[in-house]
């Protein structure tokens, strides 16, 4: 857990949000800080320890297989930014696949 | 009764009783939550039709011989959980004209327990603050003092239920945003154990620690109102399929034989002095209510924070994905669907978010997974085994909640110093413990101009909210701190 | 120049599974339909819905994997990949990681010839499949050069299998009988429709070529867009010569993602610089992790039928039944299950096979019920297969007594009694049709006993239809010579 550089911009793209220069140097400030205080965790002896996903231990929680009905048509476009034929429209893809 | 002060167990009795209409309640808190949200800013959302819809159908109910545990009691509901045909926000710009097609379950089940919606209530943006300032839809402020703030990130669901706009509110609790909240604003806060209400139709931040919970001005309110809301849900995986118990009818009036546990890591030395003397006073008024004063260890307890905004920003960063503009919420245009991505959760995300997004984003890239977010879950565990060996040598851990009454506005500009405000709560999150904040006295923060409420956390062990309410419950009725500070005027009048 | 290479090949497939709702809602599972119209507050992730998961599908998988002798681990869990694309509600797929429900396993296959392969699996794991995007505005409907995609939700959310295979194959040809058996196997199942046109299987091959002998791998492509068995056929073969032809160029194989394209029979590379992906898979926070109980696995696996491999070999070398004639049935499991049953009870598997795929099979093609749902039942057919082999009736009368049982049901040795259709081999009762017909017949008698031997099977004709087909042919012919002789 080093405190080196990180690229926020990197970071930023894989969450898809777009950064100006300020911010960039605002969140990577901050983000280093963070990182600083978060390096305590180094001191603490996790060798024999399993990962905590859940506190509650259940399993095999499952739902039988059983249809339930579905939303109107016109509830699920309500909220919709572009809509066209029923479909939601989103600008051009581009694709990793060309 | 006045409808305004009386306490949810008040309200129902006398609606059930049909000494006073549900719809009276309803015409009498309409406007007197308004007026008084004029200087509060709790609520983003009044919901006054609704709120007259059911209140006829409670009377209707009433009517045909039904008694309702919370008939015509007046709530406010965090703007993170749905209410069908609502406009249901997250006090995010990216969610701003949302209106929720479905109702999440603890909010249906309050309803249908007789409780009244009176609105949606303020937040710190995707429940991420500790103040309430992190909202980018209004600016909630302290019932007791206008120029601090409510703590968050349940802010409006506090200042409403502590400002009297609202007799019961929901809250969720990820890190300590029902129980921080609740002493800034003079309520009794209750975050259940996880997976004891369910989550379903409440906007995830990080679903393995978000939880929620009621506020009430009384132990008996938030017990009544969890009663309503909690149990099994087959829509919520994490949800808890065992027994639920009840609380609000076990709730008890002495502390007789009760192991209280002092966490030894936790001196109250690292606090203001009229803050640390408020909680002295609070642990010797818990041993004369007969209870024994054990001192246990939590030596990982200090991990806590560092834990917490690794998993929980990781957690919400995976969350928060879906607001891209496609289905629903806000889109900014662009040239292709990554422009378009990016400029929409660029404008409709505020600056914490983005940060904990970016956090988040980090610790579970390629190369940094274990070192960030796997060694943050193995050091949960350590933190829950911590809780768990403490629990064998007492029945509860009493503690401060926050570790400062509430603040002024922009007083935190830093955000690790924000983060600090929950050092006591994020440790009890990660175990997933039951716990609360109950009004434990008050203290006058340096420059302020009068004494601000303090909260006394109890936490207990997994699923034991009945003992726990019940402890807090004959606290509460000992010391009656809650009636020792008063709203400002504004609020009261 | 071809010889002197091998191909290394290892095929991953996604394969929806048949259940009557989708992964993680009761939405649902359906082909088709107007776009937006099978979607919930879950699978199109409205903000506040959580999934649950669908115990069938569950199920299924532990099938698919016991099928293939796979492990069935005593931990299993969701994670959650990270990624954003349109058609992907939440931006992230739940899917499994690093503890899928299956590990290992091996397909066994044949080929057309006969020869038996197998190929090992990697893992089978349990995640949910992605809406659709239509790509308009370019003419073409490709994502190239369009200005918009349209989105349906439909399929987001329904429960997909991916089914990673070990690099064990090494022609077209043996990808074709791979995907083949796992399509029988999940057909058989019901685990799958196996639809390819309705996009229920899609499949990407990893191809590598090595000069023969060599030990080390090849650089690898990965080939997608197939949409049939036989494209997948034909990409591998392009692919192949693609390769064969750089190296042998002096060029080398980079590792690239192609596309098939079925109107020009070649790959074409479909990324200009390799993308790094990062998915931050880390375990799904909505869900609680699987320990399915033994006991569960174990029902499961004796509720399961025989896998088509199974029956491929048993079928083949136990009742030496021709490979064509073996994959016709197999192909059909219904059809197949009615075969294994006819033969469970006569123990005839040739004259079982004769009458599933001759008439049996062409009466059901006739009226378009399938055998398996018509009114003979395995027991009538096994009856009927009895009495044919005991010589009661003859053949003609065994078709006309299934035409019985086809429309009316029943049992064959009813109809045989009920109709007095059992072949007569009492010679007093045949002598009676003989005389009346040698008597009616005095030229033909002539005939034949002028030596032309042909008229002799007029006559057993004639006896045959005066004793409505009932008269043993062989006995009718041997009183037939008797009497003339004697005349």
């Amino acid at each position: 857990m080093a405190t080196e550089r990180i690229d926020v911009r990197g970071v930023a793209r894989l969450a898809r949000l777009a950064l100006s220069d300020e911010e960039v140097e605002r969140y990577g400030a901050q983000l280093e800080d963070l990182l600083k205080h978060v390096d305590d965790l180094k001191q603490l002896d996790t060798s024999d320890v399993a990962a905590t996903a859940q506190v509650i231990e259940s399993r095999n929680v499952t739902r039988p297989d059983v249809i339930t009905p579905c939303l109107a048509h016109e509830v699920v476009m309500a909220g919709a930014p572009q809509a066209q034929h029923g479909f939601f429209r989103v600008p051009k893809i581009i694709a990793e696949a060309e | 009764m006045d409808p305004v002060r009386a306490s949810a167990r008040e309200i129902a009795r006398a609606v059930n009783a049909r000494e006073v209409s549900a719809l009276e309640i309803a015409e009498t808190m309409i406007p007197h939550a308004a007026a008084v949200d004029e200087h509060l800013g709790a609520y983003l959302t009044f919901t006054p039709d609704l709120m007259r819809e059911h209140a006829r159908r409670v009377d209707a109910r009433v009517a045909a011989g039904e008694t309702l545990p919370l008939a015509g009691v007046p709530a406010a509901i965090k703007d993170n959980m749905c209410l069908l045909g609502t406009r249901t926000t997250c006090a995010s710009k990216i969610l701003e004209q949302w209106i929720a097609p479905y109702t999440a379950t603890a909010v249906g089940r309050l309803l249908a327990a007789g409780a009244l919606p009176i609105g949606k209530t303020n937040m710190d943006e995707f429940a991420m603050g500790s103040s309430g300032e992190n909202s980018a839809l209004g600016k909630t402020k302290n019932p007791y003092d206008l120029d601090r703030v409510p703590g968050g990130s349940s802010a409006g669901s506090a200042a409403a239920v502590g400002g009297f706009a609202a007799t019961i509110s929901t809250g969720s609790d990820t890190g300590g945003s029902i129980r921080e909240p609740a002493a800034f604003c003079n309520v009794v806060g209750f975050k259940p154990t996880y997976g004891r209400v369910s989550r379903y139709g409440l906007i995830a931040f990080a679903s393995s620690l978000d939880q929620i919970g009621p506020f009430g001005r009384t132990v008996e309110d938030a017990a009544l109102t969890y009663d309503a809301m909690g149990g099994h849900d087959p829509m919520d995986a994490t949800s808890v399929d065992r027994a639920f118990e009840t609380t609000a009818d076990h709730l008890r009036e002495d502390l007789r034989g009760v192991r209280v546990g002092i966490v030894k890591e936790f001196a109250t030395s690292d606090l203001a002095p009229d803050v640390a003397a408020a909680y002295e006073a609070a642990y010797n008024d818990l041993v004369k209510l007969g209870a024994e004063l054990v001192e246990v260890e939590l030596p990982t307890a200090k991990y806590g924070l560092s834990t917490y905004y690794l998993i929980a920003p990781a957690e919400c960063s995976s969350n928060l994905a879906r607001f891209d503009g496609v289905r629903y919420g806000l889109r900014v245009d662009g040239a292709d669907v990554g422009e378009m991505y990016e400029k929409t959760r660029a404008a409709g995300f505020g600056p914490e978010v983005k940060r904990r997004i970016l956090i988040g984003t980090y610790a579970l890239s390629s190369g940094y997974y274990d070192a960030y977010y796997v060694k943050a879950q193995k050091a949960r565990t350590r933190i829950a085994a911590d809780f768990r060996r403490a629990f064998e040598k007492c029945d509860v851990i009493a503690s401060p909640a926050a570790s400062a009454p509430a603040f002024t506005f922009n007083a935190k500009s830093d955000p690790y110093s924000m983060y600090l405000m929950d050092y006591y709560t994020i440790p009890v999150s990660l175990a997933g413990l039951p716990s609360l904040s109950v009004p434990c006295g008050s203290a006058t923060p340096e420059g302020g101009a009068r004494p601000m409420p303090l909260g006394l956390q109890l936490a207990s062990p997994l699923f034991t909210e009945r003992a726990l309410l019940g402890y807090a419950h004959a606290y509460e009725r000992a010391t009656q701190h809650a009636a020792k500070v008063a709203p400002v005027q504004v609020v009261t009048s | 120049m071809r010889d002197a290479y091998e191909a290394v090949i290892g095929i991953e497939c996604h394969v929806e599974l048949k259940t009557h709702s989708k992964m993680f809602c009761g939405c649902a599972n359906e082909f088709g339909g107007e776009p937006n119209t099978k979607v919930c507050p879950v699978c199109l992730a409205l903000p506040g819905a959580l999934p649950v998961p669908n115990a069938q599908a569950i199920e299924l998988m532990v099938k698919a994997g016991l099928a293939f002798d796979a492990e069935i681990p005593a931990f299993s869990k969701f994670d959650r990949k990270n990624y954003f694309y349109p058609d992907m509600p939440k931006n992230y797929q739940i899917s499994q990681f690093d503890m899928p429900l299956t590990q290992g396993g091996v397909v066994h296959y044949w080929l057309s010839d006969g020869t038996k392969k197998s190929c090992r699996l990697t893992r089978i794991h349990l995640e949910e499949d992605t809406g659709k995007s239509t790509h308009a505005g370019s003419g073409d409907g490709r994502i190239a050069g369009s200005s918009y995609s349209l989105v349906d939700f439909n399929r987001a959310g329904v429960p997909l299998m991916e089914c990673v295979g070990e690099p064990d194959i090494r022609s077209a040809e043996e990808a074709v009988g791979y995907l083949e058996a796992l399509k029988r196997t999940f057909v058989e199942l019901g685990v799958s429709d196996v639809k390819m046109e309705e996009g229920s299987l899609r499949c990407d091959a990893n191809v590598s070529v090595r000069k023969r002998g060599a030990t080390e791998y090849g650089t690898k492509a990965e080939i997608k867009n197939m949409n049939s068995f036989r494209s997948v056929h034909d990409a591998i073969e392009s692919e192949i010569d693609r390769q064969i032809a750089v190296l042998e160029g002096g060029g080398r194989v980079i590792q690239e993602t192609r596309g098939w394209d079925e109107a020009a029979g070649v790959t074409h590379s479909m990324r200009s610089k390799e993308q790094a992906h990062d998915y931050r898979y880390f375990p799904e926070p909505d869900l609680v992790p699987l320990e399915l109980d033994r006991a569960l696995i174990e029902r499961i696996r004796a509720s399961m039928p025989p896998v088509p491999f199974e029956r491929f070999e048993r079928y083949t070398e136990q009742f030496g039944i021709s490979v064509k004639q073996t994959t016709q049935l197999v192909d059909n499991p219904p059809l197949a299950g009615y075969f294994d049953r006819v033969v469970a009870i006569c123990n005839a598997p040739g004259a079982a096979l004769n009458f599933v795929l001759g008439d049996l099979s062409r009466l059901a093609n006739e009226s378009g019920t399938p055998v398996a749902e018509g009114k003979v039942t395995p027991a009538a057919l096994a009856e009927l297969i009895a009495l044919t082999e005991a010589k009661t009736i003859n053949s003609k009368i065994a078709k006309d007594v299934l035409v019985r049982l086809w429309s009316d049901g029943g049992s064959a040795k009813a109809i045989v009694e009920s109709e007095g259709l059992a072949q007569v081999s009492d010679p007093g009762a045949i002598a009676q049709f003989v005389d009346d017909v040698l008597a009616a017949n005095g030229d033909s008698v002539a005939q034949f006993k002028a030596g032309k031997e042909n008229v002799l099977k007029f006559l057993v004709g004639q006896v045959m239809k005066a004793s409505r087909g009932k008269a043993n042919p062989e006995l009718v012919e041997a009183l037939l010579r008797e009497k003339i002789a004697a005349r």
